[in-house]
C-alpha cells in the first residue's frame, strides 16, 4: 500500500495514501473537533460535506485554513491543529452558526444530547457578537406521525441526507435553496407525509441538533396512567433490553430486561408484558405461511409467490409500499409483533380481564419511529380505536423513567406478567438482523421435518454484512435464505429478486442498519458500529440463556391457540393477525 | 418558492422524455437536462421535475434541490416580456435599486414574480458586461442603458 508521511502537531505519522488529515490525526490520538462530519464505520460511508468548517487546521504553506475532514494528507505536509489562528477561527465559525440558530436550548427536545450545544461549550462560546443585527432564517415546523422537522434548528450538516439517500436510498430528503434559505427538505418543501419517507428514523438518529426529533408520546402515556378508568398495559420490543441501559450510563450491550420490567411496574403500568410473546406468535403465523407457500410451490402450484418476505419491520413495509408496488403480494401477510400484540390484547386479554376495549390502553416501547406511524394505520383500528394506543421509543422510555424519579441502576430484577409476557429465545433475536429468519427456521424446520433440530444456532444467518445468504438443509430439502439490513441493501436484494437474478425461498429485511438494535428510536450511537455489535451480542446472550428457544414450544402460545385462535392461519388468526399492503406510489405526491 | 399547478399534456411528457433520452437518462446530466427543459417550456414546474426524476431514476427531492439552488432555474413562468435589472456593482452604485423599486411599484410584483396578466416578469441579474451604460435594464433581448427611475414608465409604455 502506498503511504504518505506528514507531521501533525510536531509528531510524525505515516498513513495510507488518500487518508484525510482528520483520520491521520486520530491515529496519533489527536481528536480534532468535528460537527457535520459523520463516519459510519463498517458501512464504509462517510458524511464529509466540509460544510461547517469546525474541523479547520493550519497547513504550512497554505494561505487558508483547511477542513481536516475533507483534506487528504500529502507527503511532507506540516499540520497544526490548535494554533491561535485555528482556535479563533473555530470559535468565530461557531458564533456564526449560532447566530442563525434558535436560543431555546432550555426547552429543546435535544437539550443535553445536542452536539451543537456540546461543541459550543467545548469551544468556549460565551456570547454571539452582533446577534442583535443578525438575520435569522425561519421555516414552518413539519409534524408527521413519527418525526418532527423543526428546520430553524438545521445547521446543514446534511447527515440526514446521507442516511436517507446513500444508506437507505429512500430519497425523501435533499438540500434545497441557497444562502439563508438553504435547508434539508423533501421535494417542493412539502411535509414528510407527502414524501416517500418510511419513518425509519435514521435521520433523527444522526441529527446533531433538535432539527429532527421524534413525536413525543410520553405526555399521553402519563395522562392514561393517571386515569383510574383505564387499564394500561405495556409491551417492550426485543431490542429495548439490549440498549436502554446506555441511557443510564451503562456500557453498550448491558442487558437490563429485569430492571426494565421493574421500572415499568414502578411507573404504574397495570400489566408489564413483552412484545417477545407476540414475536413468538408472529413465527407461528409467518412460519406456517412460509411452509404453506413452500409446499404448494414444491407441488407445482404456479400461483404461489416465492420468496416470502418478512413483514415485521414497519419501515420496510413503507419502503416496499412506495418502491416495490408491483410486488405487494410477496411479503408475508403476517402483522408485525407490535400489532399482533395489540390485536390479541384488545380481544383475548380484554375478554379475560373483562375490560372494555375502549378502557384498555396498550402502550408499546419500540426501538423504532416507524412503529408510531404503524400504530396509527387505519387498518389497525376497530371503530376508530387503535390496537396499539401509543408507541414510545427507547429514548422516550428512558426519559419517562427519569421523570418518575426511578433510580434505574439500583432496581432489582423483576419478571414480566403472564400470559402475554412469556417468550422464547427465538423471540429475543428478532432484535438483531437475521434474527427473525433464524427464529422462523427453528420452527419451520421442526414442523416441516417432524424432527428435532440438531443445533439451535444458525450462525450463518448472523453478522453485520449488509446482504447475507445461506442455504439451510431441511432434512434433504435445501432452503435458500436471504438477509438484508438497511433499506439500500434491501433495495439491491429486491431488485435481484424482481429481475429473477436471485433465487430465494425466504428473505428477512430490516430497515435499520443492524436491525432493530440500530433502530431510529434507540439511544444515539452516532454510527459507532461497535455499539451495534455489543447490542447484538447481548441479544444472542439472552437467547442462549432462555430455557425455551423455539417459538412453537412457548406454552402460553399453545394456550392462546387452544383457548382462542384455533390453529395458525385459522380464520380467526387471519382476521386478527394478518394484514394487506397498499400501493403508495414511488414518488412525492404533489398538490 | 410558490407553486403553480400544471397539467402536463401527453406531448409535453414525451418532450421531457426525449430531452432526458438525449442525455442517455444519465443522472450526472441533471443540470443539462433541466437547462434544455427550461429553454423549451420556459420554466420548470413541479410536474416537469417529477418526470425528469422518474426518467433519470433519482429522487424528486434531488431535482428540486438543484432547481432551487441555481438562480437560473425558475418554477414560475416568465412573462411575455421578461425584465432583468442589473444589480451588479457598477449598476448598483449608479442607482439600480431605485430603478428596481420603480418597476416593483408600477407592476406591483416582487423580484422573481410575474404580473397576473402574464405580460411582465421581474428578475435581477449580476452584470451584463455593459457597465459603461450603468444602470442597465434588459427587456427580453433589448438593452436599455443609463436608466433613471423616471424613465421606467417610458420603457414599459413600449410594450403596451
Amino acid at each position: 500500500m502506498e503511504t504518505v508521511k506528514l507531521t501533525i502537531d510536531n509528531r510524525q505519522v505515516e498513513v495510507p495514501k488518500g487518508t484525510t488529515v482528520y483520520k491521520a490525526a486520530k491515529t496519533l490520538g489527536i481528536d480534532i473537533p468535528v460537527l457535520c462530519y459523520m463516519d459510519l464505520g463498517d458501512m464504509n460511508i462517510e458524511n464529509k460535506p466540509g460544510g461547517c468548517r469546525i474541523c479547520v487546521v493550519e497547513v504550512e504553506g497554505r494561505r487558508n485554513l483547511a477542513p481536516s475532514c475533507s483534506t487528504t494528507c500529502a507527503e511532507g505536509m506540516v499540520v497544526k491543529t490548535h494554533t491561535m489562528r485555528v482556535i479563533n477561527a473555530r470559535r468565530t465559525i461557531m458564533e456564526l452558526i449560532l447566530s442563525d440558530h434558535p436560543k431555546d436550548c432550555l426547552t429543546c427536545a435535544k437539550s443535553g444530547k445536542c452536539e451543537l450545544q456540546d461543541m459550543a461549550v467545548k469551544l468556549g462560546v460565551r456570547n454571539i457578537p452582533g446577534q442583535e443585527y443578525a438575520e435569522m432564517s425561519t421555516y414552518k415546523t413539519d409534524f408527521s406521525p413519527s418525526i418532527i422537522r423543526e428546520m430553524d434548528k438545521c445547521i446543514m450538516c446534511r447527515r440526514c441526507e446521507t442516511m436517507c439517500n446513500t444508506v437507505q436510498t429512500v430519497g425523501a430528503l435533499n438540500a434545497v435553496n441557497r444562502g439563508f434559505m438553504a435547508v434539508v427538505a423533501p421535494a417542493f418543501e412539502q411535509d414528510l407525509e407527502k414524501s416517500p419517507c418510511t419513518y425509519c428514523g435514521q435521520c433523527v438518529a444522526v441529527c446533531p441538533t433538535g432539527a429532527l426529533t421524534e413525536v413525543d408520546s410520553t405526555p399521553k402515556v402519563i395522562r392514561a396512567l393517571a386515569d383510574p378508568t383505564k387499564t394500561v398495559i405495556v409491551q417492550t420490543a426485543p431490542a429495548i433490553r439490549a440498549a436502554l441501559g446506555e441511557e443510564f450510563g451503562m456500557a453498550p450491550g448491558t442487558l437490563v430486561t429485569g430492571k426494565m420490567a421493574a421500572a415499568l411496574r414502578q411507573i404504574g403500568f397495570d400489566y408489564v408484558f413483552d412484545t417477545d410473546f407476540a414475536a413468538d406468535l408472529t413465527i407461528m403465523e409467518e412460519g406456517t405461511e412460509l411452509l404453506d407457500r413452500l409446499t404448494r410451490h414444491l407441488n407445482g402450484d404456479k400461483n404461489v409467490k416465492l420468496p416470502i418476505l418478512t413483514s415485521c419491520c414497519p419501515g420496510w413495509v413503507n419502503f416496499f409500499e412506495h418502491n416495490f408496488n408491483d410486488m405487494l403480494d410477496v411479503p408475508s401477510s403476517a402483522k408485525s409483533p407490535q400489532q399482533m400484540f395489540g390485536a390479541i390484547a384488545k380481544t383475548y386479554f380484554a375478554d379475560k380481564m373483562s375490560v372494555k376495549r375502549e378502557d384498555l390502553v396498550v402502550v408499546s416501547v419500540m426501538p423504532c419511529l416507524a412503529k408510531k406511524y404503524e400504530a396509527q394505520r387505519d387498518e389497525f383500528k376497530v371503530n376508530g380505536n387503535p390496537d396499539v394506543d401509543f408507541s414510545i421509543s427507547t429514548r422516550e422510555l428512558a426519559h419517562l423513567i427519569k421523570e418518575f424519579n426511578i433510580n434505574f441502576a439500583d432496581l432489582a430484577d423483576e419478571d414480566f406478567d403472564r400470559p402475554l409476557g412469556e417468550s422464547t429465545g427465538a423471540a429475543v433475536i428478532f432484535g438483531a438482523t437475521g434474527g427473525v429468519i433464524e427464529a422462523a427456521v427453528r420452527t419451520a424446520y421442526e414442523v416441516h421435518t417432524g424432527k428435532k433440530l440438531p443445533k439451535m444456532d444458525f450462525t450463518e444467518l448472523r453478522g453485520m454484512e449488509g446482504i447475507r445468504s445461506a442455504t439451510i438443509d431441511f432434512d434433504g430439502l435445501p432452503i435458500n435464505i436471504g438477509v438484508a439490513h438497511g433499506l439500500g441493501n434491501a433495495r439491491k436484494l429486491l431488485e435481484d429478486v424482481r429481475s429473477g437474478k436471485a433465487n430465494y425461498h425466504a428473505i428477512e429485511v430490516m430497515a435499520c442498519p443492524g436491525g432493530c438494535i440500530g433502530g431510529g428510536g434507540q439511544p444515539l450511537h452516532h454510527g459507532d458500529s461497535s455499539i451495534l455489535k455489543a447490542r447484538a451480542a447481548a441479544i444472542y446472550r439472552e437467547d442462549a440463556e432462555k430455557p425455551i428457544r423455539k417459538s412453537h414450544e412457548n406454552p402460553y402460545i399453545h394456550k392462546l391457540y387452544e383457548e382462542f385462535l384455533g390453529k395458525p392461519m385459522s380464520e380467526k388468526a387471519h382476521h386478527l393477525l394478518h394484514t394487506h399492503y397498499f400501493d403508495k406510489g414511488n414518488k412525492d405526491i404533489y398538490i | 418558492m410558490s407553486h403553480i399547478k400544471v397539467e402536463l399534456k401527453k406531448e409535453d411528457v414525451a418532450k421531457i422524455k426525449e430531452i432526458c433520452k438525449a442525455f442517455n437518462n444519465n443522472p450526472g446530466e441533471l443540470i443539462n437536462v433541466l437547462h434544455k427543459a427550461q429553454s423549451y417550456f420556459g420554466y420548470l414546474p413541479a410536474e416537469i421535475q417529477e418526470v425528469v426524476a422518474q426518467e433519470l431514476n433519482i429522487p424528486v427531492a434531488k431535482v428540486y434541490g438543484v432547481v432551487t439552488f441555481y438562480s437560473f432555474f425558475t418554477m414560475i413562468p416568465k412573462g411575455q416580456h421578461p425584465i432583468s435589472i442589473c444589480t451588479g456593482t457598477a449598476c448598483y452604485v449608479r442607482g439600480a435599486e431605485k430603478v428596481l423599486d420603480e418597476f416593483k411599484r408600477i407592476l406591483s410584483v416582487s423580484v422573481g414574480e410575474t404580473t397576473p396578466d402574464g405580460k411582465f416578469s421581474l428578475s435581477c441579474l449580476r452584470c451584463v458586461g455593459a457597465c459603461g451604460l450603468a444602470p442597465v435594464v434588459m427587456v427580453g433581448e433589448k438593452v436599455y442603458g443609463r436608466v433613471s427611475p423616471d424613465g421606467v414608465k417610458d420603457i414599459l409604455k413600449e410594450y403596451e
